[in-house]
């Protein structure tokens, strides 16, 4: 995970919460630098994930209260409103070519989360 | 640039047809490049969906409707120019030119200019709040204007024409929120080109109660107001008045360039061609809406692509002809179906017509029948079009007539159950070449084939070979019956999986999750699945895992498999808070209980609504404060009323005899007796039902998934209901049965519906599609031919004694206290995005930006 974004040199890191904060195989919200923040512990992938927690269809803050889970591998989030999906890597709908939200890179350590944010 | 090799093709128009023209020809010569393609286009986007041009108001945007990007013109080497429309032909040095001053010379000319709005001669249409409906930016200008006239938000609108597009207008701006929507038609009746004077006068009722106000024989004499428009003055001396206005009142052929050109054009519009589309320069064609072919103008998108394919087909040296084409239409959008096809008007004596009309549920049909009764000649449907796909077919095919043709709008009477299977029957019956998708011409006998031979049997495999279900959509719903008839001819089980993850119905899952003992989510996936799972598959799971262990759904790693709603017991509103449903058994409350929810109401500022089913919804709660509110309802003695989840609502009661003159029997406590026992219990999808006292069915239990009404001898079952958007009575399964037997009944039937049913299925729609309908349901229920009955009364009453109240749970458990937070961070702060407006001393969400 880590040495995917340590490329990324103007990433400062920030503390999110706490690992037992986020739901096995699910989202929560986190508010960090003002900004709200989806974070995903995606433990069936092993892998954290953190989108922008704001749906972009109907500026909804759901983001973090949708369901997880997979499309061809493509790993990704269904907004609980009306159920556009997300890539939790890149970001970009997948079924609605003009919605994109952002992600951030997310690490854990010692049962803390941290969000790279610049 | 050119080679000689390259011939070159020039498509005046990137719209819908000039579009269709360039995908055609791209595919036709996809071995060998023949021609060179240049296409110039007057708007500032490519190509987009204009048939379905409405769908901008409910939230598509432009790309949505976009038929292919930009980058397919460039994949497909074709030189594309927007916002350049060509202003002058040369036909003599064989070129054209563009406004922007592009010159290209061409080989062969496609003029695809399609048409504008007709724009009457009236005083003042030039006047502010006037608009017309055809392009995205008509509508843009329509919705920022509807928001913001000089006076606020336009409260009043009109559309001037009363026929297809007008109405499809008259819709979009009663979603605008106009609080009065006036329709001015200048004929005798509405859709006056495709209905009759009766169709019309059902047509009318049904749109006047969606809140139209329709206007007929009105001719209108000036558009008022000094320069934005005020009202509309009629001839006849009435007068209305309106913040804006879309006219709506035919179309105009785009046909000015091909006239100063000098081709030969019709006195009333249009660019005339002949059989192959070509005008009278040879190496000029026209296709789509601004061409005059067979003396008329097709003003539909079908007809168009056929035009397209013709002259792509010709260019190619294919031999084809463009023949006079079907005008059958359906109404999209408005809230009632109107489908018109064939020839709509034949009269006697020519044909025969048979007429079906049912003033109080707002149908009317039609159907002309040769004189010899054996072919169909045409027809209209009003309030109920269902039929409109078979009847179209069996008309375009000239299928030969059953002895009693009214069987075809009434359905067949003989026994129960039926009109499906007839339908189903019905799509195969059809002769091979019958054209199943009109819009891009696909018969029968090629998505036959591809279902067969090459194994597409999903709408979206089709879609992708066959281009069927891509244009207006209509043929969706004959193809999937395609679908399954070609698989079960081939012996082929007709799998309907859940999702690319679980390859499994939804009825084969619950056996193996059980024989397997299968507890969790993850267990499931890993056993019988693969993948990471979806939003699909995980709500299913967690139905299934609740209907066999009834486990707390929040808990063992469920809670992140529920639906939204579920997984924080409360329903997801607009703008991010939740709603608060206590159960109140049937509908029946103590003065103490009210006054508790009107406390807690109070206290944390909810908005209270008596509901459609007899109980109260608290809405506009925050995540925060749900478990505190719980925790006072559940002191007071309430309980989850389990609004979020798919699992029983409410059983809706009738005072019966314990207060009114005519009740037969106790229909209140029934009602309550039968809402303890089911309440809890997770299913497909939500269960809802009611019981009434007497037979004047005060409780609505007929239209409920299940429901009781009383008699002298005891009391009737009705199965299979449904209110909503598709309503179905319920139909008898027992009658005059005991308290106990009729409870017994219910068991066995819920239980046999949650364990056979897809996800999501409705107690109606899943008893429609079985085989034998209530016949055979009945056999199982009652008569126990299955055997099952004893099975399924005992996981009847694992569920009913297990049940807990979940909210209960949550409120006594702290660590699921914590997930009821915004920010898990800083968890008392509440979502500050969250906004109120006020209402009439409440609070509503705020609407969506
Ligand atoms: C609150 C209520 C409207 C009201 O203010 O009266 C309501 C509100 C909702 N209904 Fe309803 N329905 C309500 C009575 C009905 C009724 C009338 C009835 O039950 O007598 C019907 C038609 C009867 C029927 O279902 O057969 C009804 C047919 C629907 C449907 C369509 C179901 C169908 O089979 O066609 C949906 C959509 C769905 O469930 O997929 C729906 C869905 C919804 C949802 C859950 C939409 C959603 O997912 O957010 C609404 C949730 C509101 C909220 O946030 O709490 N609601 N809904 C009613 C709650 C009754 C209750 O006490 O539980
Ligand atoms: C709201 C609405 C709903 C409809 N619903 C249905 C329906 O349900 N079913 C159905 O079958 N049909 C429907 N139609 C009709 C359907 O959209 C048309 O039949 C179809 O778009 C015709 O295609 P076309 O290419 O001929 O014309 P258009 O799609 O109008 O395209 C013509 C294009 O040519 C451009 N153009 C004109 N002159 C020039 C020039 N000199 N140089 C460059 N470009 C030029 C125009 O700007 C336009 O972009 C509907 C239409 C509307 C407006
Ligand atoms: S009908 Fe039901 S689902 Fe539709 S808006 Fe009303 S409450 Fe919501
Ligand atoms: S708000 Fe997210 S899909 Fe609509």
């Amino acid at each position: 995970m880590e040495s995917l974004f340590i490329e990324h040199e103007h990433i400062t890191w920030h503390l999110a919460c706490e690992v037992q904060d986020i739901p096995v195989d699910g989202g929560a919200c986190v508010l960090v630098e003002g900004r709200q923040v989806a974070i995903y512990n995606f433990a069936r992938r092993g892998e954290w994930y953190a989108t922008d927690n704001e749906c972009p269809h109907r500026q909804q803050m759901a983001l973090s209260r949708g369901m997880i889970g997979s499309q061809n591998d493509e790993p990704k989030v269904a907004c609980p409103f009306h159920k556009k999906t997300f890539s939790l890597r890149s970001g970009k709908c997948l079924n609605d070519d003009s919605y994109q939200i952002a992600t951030y890179p997310v690490t854990v350590k010692d049962g803390y989360v941290y969000l790279g944010m610049d | 640039m050119n080679t000689n090799t390259n011939r070159q093709v020039v498509v005046i128009g990137n719209g819908m047809v000039g579009y269709k023209f360039c995908e055609k020809l791209v595919a036709k010569q996809k071995n060998e490049r023949r021609f060179a393609l240049t296409v110039f286009g007057e708007e500032p986007r490519v190509a987009y969906d204009r048939v379905h041009l409405s769908a901008y108001f409910d939230g598509k945007t432009a790309d949505d409707l976009t038929l292919a990007p930009q980058e397919w013109y460039a994949e497909n080497d074709i030189t594309l120019y927007l916002t350049d429309p060509v202003v002058d032909i040369d036909r003599e040095r064989k070129e054209v030119r563009s406004h922007h001053g592009v010159v290209v010379p061409y080989d062969y000319l496609i003029l695809a200019t399609g048409s504008g709005a007709f724009v009457p001669a009236v005083a003042g249409v030039e006047k502010d709040g006037v608009f017309v409906y055809r392009t995205i930016e008509d509508l843009e200008l329509i919705q920022s204007y509807a928001r913001q006239t000089r006076n606020g938000p336009a409260r009043r609108g009109a559309i001037l024409g009363g026929g297809l597009l007008g109405l499809e207008a008259a819709k979009a701006l009663l979603d605008l929120g106009m609080e009065e929507t006036h329709v001015v038609e200048f004929a005798p009746r509405l859709m006056p080109r495709q209905i009759d004077e009766a169709g019309s006068g059902v047509l009318q009722r049904q749109l006047e109660s969606l809140g139209l106000t329709i206007h007929l024989s009105k001719s209108t004499q000036e558009i008022t107001g000094d320069d934005v428009i005020t009202g509309m003055q009629f001839a006849d001396g009435s007068h209305v008045d309106v913040d804006m206005l879309i006219i709506s009142a035919g179309i105009r052929p785009r046909d000015e360039l091909a006239k100063s050109a000098g081709l030969d054009t019709h006195p009333r519009g249009g660019i005339l061609v002949d059989n192959f589309l070509q005008t009278s320069d040879p190496a000029i064609f026209a296709v789509g809406e601004c061409a005059v072919a067979h003396h008329m103008i097709y003003g539909l998108v079908a007809p168009g692509y056929e035009m397209a394919e013709v002259v792509a087909a010709r260019l190619m040296g294919e031999e084809k002809e463009f023949r006079p084409y079907d005008m059958s239409t359906k109404l999209k959008l408005i809230g009632t179906d109107v489908g018109s096809f064939g020839d709509p008007f034949a009269a006697e004596p020519a044909c025969r017509t048979i007429v079906y009309e049912n003033k109080a549920k707002g149908v009317y049909k039609r159907i002309n029948v040769s004189a010899d009764g054996k072919e169909l000649l045409g027809g209209i449907l009003v309030g109920d079009a269902e039929q409109y796909n078979m009847l179209l077919q069996t008309c375009k095919n000239r299928t030969i007539l059953p002895p009693d043709p009214e069987d075809l709008i009434l359905g067949s009477r003989g026994g129960e159950g039926a009109g499906t299977g007839a339908t189903a029957g019905g799509v195969m019956g059809l002769p091979d070449d019958a054209l199943i998708c009109s819009c891009e011409a696909v018969t029968k006998v090629q998505l036959c084939q591809q279902i067969a031979d090459n194994g597409h049997n999903t709408i979206d495999a089709l879609k992708k070979s066959t281009k069927a279900c891509t244009g207006c959509g209509g043929c969706t719903p004959m193809v999937k019956d395609l679908i399954q008839a070609v698989m079960k001819q081939q012996g082929l089980y007709v799998r309907n999986v859940i999702c690319e993850h679980l390859e499994y119905s939804r009825q084969e899952l619950i056996d193996l999750v059980k024989i397997n003992s299968l507890k969790t989510y993850s267990d499931v996936l890993d056993a019988l699945g693969k993948g990471d799972g979806c939003e699909v598959c995980k709500p299913a799971v967690a139905s299934v895992l609740a209907s066999l262990w009834n486990e707390n759904i929040l808990e063992n790693g469920h809670a992140t498999i529920q639906d939204s709603n579920d997984r924080f017991l409360a329903n997801l509103q607009k703008g991010g808070t939740y709603s608060v449903v206590p159960r109140i058994p049937g509908g029946e409350i103590t003065p103490d209980k009210l006054i508790v929810i009107g406390q807690v109401a109070k206290k944390y500022g909810l908005y209270t609504k008596i509901t459609g089913g007899q109980r109260i919804d608290l809405f506009g709660a925050h995540v925060g404060d749900l478990p505190q509110i719980w925790e006072e309802l559940i002191t007071a003695g309430f309980e989850s009323g389990h609004a979020y989840g798919k699992s029983l609502r409410t059983v809706k009661s009738c005072v019966g005899s314990t207060w009114c003159r005519y009740g037969v029997q106790d229909s209140v406590s029934f009602a309550v007796e039968v809402e303890e026992r089911y309440k809890g219990i997770r299913s497909p999808h939500k269960l809802k039902s009611g019981v009434s006292g007497c037979i004047r069915e005060c409780a609505e239990a007929q239209s409920k998934d299940f429901g009781i009404i009383a008699t002298e001898k005891g009391w009737n079952l009705y199965v299979g209901g449904n209110g909503g958007s598709k309503p179905q009575h319920a139909q008898l399964l027992a009658a005059d049965v005991d308290k106990e037997t009729c409870i017994r009944l219910i068991d066995r039937f819920l239980m046999f519906y949650i364990k056979t049913a897809d996800p999501l299925a409705r107690t109606a729609t899943w008893l429609t599609k079985m085989e034998g309908g209530i016949k055979y349901l009945k056999a199982v229920i009652v008569d126990d031919v299955l055997g099952i009955a004893a099975d399924l009364e005992r996981d009847m009453q694992r569920l009913v004694d297990t049940f807990k109240c979940e909210w209960k749970e949550v409120v006594d458990n702290p660590e699921l206290r914590k997930r009821f937070t915004h920010f898990v961070n800083v968890p008392d702060q509440k979502d500050p995005s969250i906004q109120f407006e006020s209402l009439r001393g409440q609070k509503r969400a705020k609407e969506w930006a």
